[in-house]
Order: structure tokens, then C-alpha cells, then sequence
């Protein structure tokens, strides 16, 4: 039985990757489990330079799932680069830098840093507010998203994943122009951006309002978006949104991702990442799969 | 520290809505002022829940809990024989070790159950401890804190029992060597202003919303002196100092 697959000309030992902003560096993790088990690590979100991240509440449980506006606190991809890098190249797994920025220089900067470095992917974060322009995300309208990924590939000779935001106004058409720039995979979907009310303070949980939702609450509409995406473009497709169990990892697999990230389960669940290696193998052994990558896109 | 399942042993309301739950305690490693997080063995929420060690038996861990809202309510209806999921102990506690001469406890509400373990851990060490306790109405765990403390001092808002007022009236941090408090903020910043202004140490145990409870997620930052730290990994307990600056 064979859970190895290939993504952008790398091994990984199996489909399972741990999502960005969940699992800070692997170091935290490794503590409770040899995090060598995984396919892959994406970092925490880095930016070019050290954020603080933002103030008041950044983590809220919802109904299936939870909100966080943790604002990207990271140390700068300079010391990402002199000391982060190290920490997660003690693990035997693929290394995934996740990178986010505010403007398009910042961006570029930091994809270039990066592309000098022992990383084994970039992974850029599109989901971020753009400073200039009133706070917009990049990842919402295809021709923002597509003239920072062509600057950023400029730049990167490294293999690039972009991270789509499901707040995209068309996720195929976003897709498609992250493809034309130069995108060599594609990840989706980050967080969808949400809402809550203390409704006995009257105010907002969140400072800053709006805050990105996760988890199981989101896993049948990032699954649709995933299957859309796969039906339209040729890159390669990492798929994620509340994946919690062996059974959706599969379901995100036959919707044509090559390979899946999980965030909000390793709150849930702490060993989630073993776990799941664990039960993926026994799920394809039950389902007579004898290579994950027979059932790839079948739907 | 460690993600187990363990059986709970009971589970007992000591008053309106706190419990003391007790679970094995797998021989997992435990010090005052450090924390767990707890989950039903089954629970359909997302996010386990933060909550500090009441005391550290050889065999046995006891929390002591207030129900607040969805995940305490879960872990009020457990009873002997269910299973619970532990990830801990988390964090960093009190300084016990660098402690000698004499520490003042301070604690208000739900900020009173850890200072138990703390207290015990201090009187080990030969650490003479007073503790101060701060009650809205009703006490708890007056008792637990008997056999580990020279001199036990009580207020309650109202005045129903021990002083009414505040517990930090009835503080004098001059006295001591450094002072350890867990409570309401506003308690906290208090004991913190008192204890500079007599130059004496002072250690204080935050809250903060908690998702992965291990540092790696960030989402339990706190702003301090020293920069960012993560309530969970760099605290719950913190110099006073660094938390309420300038004060
Ligand atoms: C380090 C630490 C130690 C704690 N020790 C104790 C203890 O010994 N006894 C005790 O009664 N309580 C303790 N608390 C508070 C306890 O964690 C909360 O009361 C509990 O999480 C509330 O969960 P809920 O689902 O019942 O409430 P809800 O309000 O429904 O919870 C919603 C979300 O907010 C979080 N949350 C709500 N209030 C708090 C809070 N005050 N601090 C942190 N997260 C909160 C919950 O964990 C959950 O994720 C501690 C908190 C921390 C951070
Ligand atoms: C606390 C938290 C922090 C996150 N931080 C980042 C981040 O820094 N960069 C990023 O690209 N995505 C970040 N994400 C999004 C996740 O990587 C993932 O896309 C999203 O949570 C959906 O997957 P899930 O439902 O399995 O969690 C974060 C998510 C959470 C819950
Ligand atoms: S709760 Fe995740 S870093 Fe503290």
C-alpha cells in the first residue's frame, strides 16, 4: 500500500501536511509526536518583517469549527531564515515556507530572501490585506492576485504554491489567473472571513471585527471549492478545510488534490498528524486502494 | 507533557456551579502554577479547555472548576468511570525553586485553586507561606490550604465571612519575600502595583483564550515588557513586572 506521492518534483512520504499558522514550526508538535511522519510542515505565516500579530481575542470557538485573528504574528523572514529553517530541518519531512505580505514589495522582498534559502517550497499566503489599498485582500480579485504572483515568480526560483483565499470573488477564475502568472500549485482555501457578537458586551469578539473561520464548518464548501478548481486547472492542488478524519482526506483526494494540509484538528486532537497517517493506511487497506494516487480525481 | 486519556475518579460540586473533578494521573509530570487541557473523552467541541492543577497527588490530579459556559458544563456531566483527555502539564509555573524566607499567596475567585498546589510545593521546600483569598460571596477551598500555610486570611465582598472588602486591603507586601497571585486581572494589577511600590517580587498567572495550549499557534500572545509571549508556553505565570509595566 502506497500513501507516497509526488508534488512539484518532491517525494512525500505520504499526502498529510501540516497547515500554515497551526503548528508553528514543527518544534511544539515534535514534543508530542515524532513529527518526521508527516508529508510536510508549512511554516507559520511568515512576513518580511517581525509582526506582533493583533490585539484582544485571536482564537474563538464556532459551532464545528473556530475563528482566529492571530494577525500573522512571526518573527520576519530573516530570522525565519537564521534560526526557523534549522528548527524545521530536523525533521525528515518537506519543508514549506508560508509567506504573506502587505504590500507588493514586501512580497517580492521576502519571496527573493526566501528563494536564497534551504526551503523546499514557497507557499504564498494571498489572504492578506494590502496596505495600499484600504486593507483589500489580494487574494479577492484575480487581476491583484495575479500581478503579485507574477512579481513574486519573477523572484522565486523555488517551487511556488499559492494559497487561495475562499474569499476570492471566483475561486476558478482566481485559480486560473494564479496558474497564468506562474503559480506551480495551488493551495486552498485559507480561512473564510466571519463574525462574531458578544451580544452582553454588545461589541465584537474580534478587534478587528471579522476574523478567518476553520474547521469542520467549512470542510463541505473548501471541498467544493477544491473540486472546482482541480476540474480547471493543470497545476497540481493542495486541498484543505477542516479535515478532521482518514475519510476526508480521501474525499479531498478523489476531488483531485494531490496532497491535503490540516489545521483545526490538531486543536481538536493533538496527535491528529499521526493519527491520521495511521488511519489513512488503514482506510486505503479496508478500501482496496493499493496507491493513494489511483483515486485521485476519480470524482 | 502529554496527550492521554485517563478515567475520572470523581466529580463533585463543592458549590453552586464549581466542581472538583479528580482523574489518574498516569504519572505525568506536574508542578504549581502549570495547567492542563481538558476534554471530554468524545466532545463535539473544537477546542479543549485551560484549567489549572488544584493539586498534584502521587496518583491522582485535581481540578478544581467553575462553569462558565459550553466546555465546563461538558466536564460537569462526567462522572466516575468516564474518560477524559489531558494535554499537559502546560507551561511555566510559579518560580518554587528560587523561593526561600517567607511568600504570600494572593488569590481571587477561580485564581484560587492553583495557589493550593503552590502552597503545598512552598511549605515542601521549607518556605513559610501566608495566604490571602478573595471571595465574592460563598468560600471554597479555605480548608485545602490548612496544612500548608502559616497564616490564612479571608475577605468576601460583601462581608459575609472573614473581612468584607477586598483581599488586597488586608495585603501588606513588605513582609514578604515576593508575593504569588491568581485571580481577576483587576486583583492582579493591584497586588502588582502594591508589591512595586514595596519593591517587593511578584509573580502573576494570566488567562487567555487558548487554541493549541503547546506555544505553536499564537493564540494566546500576550504584550509584555519583554515582547510578545505566549500565555501558554512562556506563562500562565508571569513577573509582574513584565505583564503590568509602570505599575
Ligand atoms: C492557564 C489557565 C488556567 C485556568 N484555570 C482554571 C481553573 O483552575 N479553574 C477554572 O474554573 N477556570 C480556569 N481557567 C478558565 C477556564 O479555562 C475557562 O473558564 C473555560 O475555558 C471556559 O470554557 P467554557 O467552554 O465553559 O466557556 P465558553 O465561554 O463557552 O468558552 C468559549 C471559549 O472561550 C474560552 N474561554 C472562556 N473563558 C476563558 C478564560 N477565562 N480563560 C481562558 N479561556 C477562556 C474557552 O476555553 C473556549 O475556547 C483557566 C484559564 C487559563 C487560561
Ligand atoms: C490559528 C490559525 C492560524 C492560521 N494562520 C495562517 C497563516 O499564518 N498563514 C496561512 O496561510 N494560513 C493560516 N491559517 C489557515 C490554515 O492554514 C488553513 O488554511 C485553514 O485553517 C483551513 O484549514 P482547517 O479547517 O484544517 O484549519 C491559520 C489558521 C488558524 C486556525
Ligand atoms: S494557545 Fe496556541 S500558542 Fe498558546
Amino acid at each position: 500500500m502506497n500513501l507516497g506521492t509526488t508534488l512539484l518534483g518532491i517525494h512525500f512520504k505520504n499526502p498529510i501536511i501540516a497547515a500554515s499558522g497551526t503548528f508553528g514550526f514543527g518544534d511544539e508538535y515534535n514534543e508530542l509526536y515524532d513529527v518526521s511522519c508527516l508529508g510536510g510542515i508549512s511554516s507559520k505565516g511568515l512576513t518580511l518583517h517581525p509582526k506582533d500579530g493583533n490585539e484582544g481575542i485571536r482564537v474563538y470557538e464556532t459551532p464545528s469549527g473556530m475563528m482566529n485573528s492571530v494577525g500573522l504574528q512571526n518573527p520576519g523572514v530573516e530570522a525565519f531564515i537564521q534560526e526557523g529553517i534549522a528548527k524545521m530541518r530536523r525533521f525528515d519531512t518537506v519543508l514549506i515556507a508560508n509567506m504573506g505580505g502587505h504590500s507588493m514589495e514586501d512580497y517580492v522582498t521576502g519571496a527573493e530572501m526566501l528563494s536564497k534559502a534551504d526551503i523546499d517550497i514557497l507557499e504564498l499566503n494571498i489572504s492578506c490585506p494590502n496596505v495600499k489599498s484600504g486593507g483589500m485582500a489580494f487574494g479577492l480579485k484575480a487581476e491583484v492576485a495575479q500581478e503579485v504572483v507574477s512579481a513574486v515568480r519573477n523572484v522565486c526560483s523555488k517551487p511556488l504554491m499559492v494559497k487561495l483565499s475562499p474569499n476570492a470573488e471566483n475561486i476558478v477564475e482566481m485559480a486560473l489567473a494564479c496558474e497564468s502568472a506562474g503559480a506551480d500549485a495551488l493551495s486552498l482555501v485559507n480561512t473564510f472571513q466571519a463574525m462574531a457578537i458578544d451580544v452582553h458586551q454588545r461589541k465584537p469578539v474580534f478587534n478587528n471585527v471579522y476574523a478567518g473561520l476553520s474547521g469542520a464548518a467549512i470542510r463541505p464548501i473548501a471541498l467544493r471549492m477544491v473540486h472546482s478548481v482541480c476540474k480547471n486547472v493543470h497545476v497540481p492542488v493542495v486541498g484543505m478545510g477542516g479535515i478532521y478524519t482518514a475519510e476526508d482526506i480521501l474525499s479531498f483526494i478523489m476531488a483531485g488534490a494531490t496532497a491535503v494540509q490540516i489545521g483545526t484538528i490538531n486543536f481538536t486532537n493533538p496527535l491528529a498528524g499521526k493519527e491520521l497517517v495511521t488511519a489513512l493506511e488503514a482506510l486505503c487497506q479496508r478500501e482496496g486502494i493499493q496507491d493513494i494516487n489511483e483515486i485521485r480525481g476519480i470524482i | 507533557m502529554e496527550y492521554f486519556q485517563t478515567s475520572v475518579i470523581s466529580n463533585i460540586c463543592i458549590s453552586e456551579d464549581i466542581f472538583v473533578m479528580v482523574v489518574g494521573r498516569n504519572g505525568a509530570p506536574a508542578s504549581a502554577g502549570q495547567f492542563f487541557m481538558l476534554r471530554a473523552t468524545g466532545s463535539a467541541l473544537t477546542l479543549l479547555r485551560p484549567i489549572s492543577i488544584f493539586k498534584a497527588e502521587a496518583d491522582t490530579l485535581h481540578f478544581m472548576y467553575r462553569i462558565i459556559g459550553k466546555g465546563t458544563r461538558e466536564l460537569s456531566t462526567l462522572r466516575a468511570g468516564d474518560t477524559v483527555s489531558l494535554l499537559g502539564a502546560l507551561g511555566t509555573g510559579y518560580p518554587i525553586d528560587k523561593m526561600s524566607g517567607k511568600v504570600a499567596l494572593v488569590g481571587g475567585g477561580l485564581g484560587i485553586p492553583p495557589l493550593c498546589e503552590t502552597a503545598k510545593e512552598l511549605t515542601a521546600k521549607g518556605v513559610q507561606v501566608d495566604v490571602y483569598l478573595g471571595y465574592r460571596d460563598d468560600l471554597f477551598a479555605v480548608e485545602e490550604f490548612e496544612p500548608h500555610s502559616r497564616d490564612i486570611f479571608v475577605s468576601t465582598e460583601k462581608g459575609e465571612e472573614g473581612y468584607r472588602g477586598f483581599v488586597t486591603d488586608l495585603l501588606k507586601p513588605e513582609g514578604y519575600d515576593a508575593v504569588f497571585t491568581c485571580g481577576p486581572e483587576i486583583m492582579m494589577r493591584k497586588v502588582a502595583a502594591m508589591c512595586a511600590a514595596t519593591k517587593v517580587p511578584c509573580w502573576c498567572s494570566m488567562e487567555h483564550r487558548m487554541a493549541c495550549g503547546i506555544g505553536a499557534c499564537l493564540g494566546c500572545s500576550v504584550r509584555t515588557a519583554e515582547g510578545m509571549k505566549r500565555v501558554c508556553k512562556d506563562g500562565p505565570v508571569f513577573p509582574s513586572n513584565i505583564i503590568f509595566p509602570n505599575k
